[in-house]
């Protein structure tokens, strides 16, 4: 079967707007295949969040077509509420400041 | 590559404090940067800023990761 680019562009954008907070990543949550990847996943641990994750090795257009989704270059990718919140950089930081609990708490 | 992204760094924040070392091998470099062009901005609107002179360099898997840390003065 082929995939298209259309109908892998389709599958992240349902990703995004269908998971409250959807991680892009390389691997998995229990085996990530990055270090930063596996930073985020520890911290999203650490926050308590539900989350949904993507590998995205597999293919290499899902990579290609997120960073045209979002304009953001590098892997991982969290977004929470359709919206891109950041990389590892990003989300360690929120970690650190206990903002990131607040923004993947689930919804009153 | 650690001098010609601090290039590429100093050149996009004019009057900023830019440090560039490489934090795990030569393709993973790493970056703080204090610039007034973060005054307002959102942590992702910031590191944006960052990414956009390096761009090409990621895109062409010069640079494999570019850890950053960016202050408003």
């Amino acid at each position: 079967m082929i995939i298209t680019d259309d109908q892998i562009r389709e599958e992240i954008q349902k990703a995004i707007s269908q998971n409250r907070v959807m991680l892009f990543m390389k691997g998995t949550p229990d085996f990530p295949r990055c270090g930063f990847s596996a930073r985020t996943v520890e911290a999203l641990n650490q926050a308590g969040a539900e989350f949904a994750a993507i590998d995205i090795l597999p293919d290499p257009r899902i990579r290609e077509q997120l960073s045209v989704h979002s304009g953001w270059p590098t892997i991982p990718q969290l977004f929470v509420d359709g919206e891109l919140v950041g990389g590892c950089d990003i989300v360690t930081e929120l970690s650190q400041t206990g903002e990131l609990g607040r923004m993947v708490a689930p919804a009153a | 590559m650690t001098d010609q992204v601090r290039g590429l760094l100093e050149d996009a924040f004019p009057g900023g404090e830019v440090e560039v070392w490489p934090f795990s091998g030569a393709d993973h470099l790493s970056t703080r940067i204090r610039s007034d062009r973060f005054a307002g901005l959102t942590l992702i609107d910031q590191h944006k800023l960052v990414y956009a002179p390096v761009q090409h360099l990621l895109d062409d898997g010069t640079i494999h990761a570019l850890q950053i840390k960016t202050e408003a003065p």
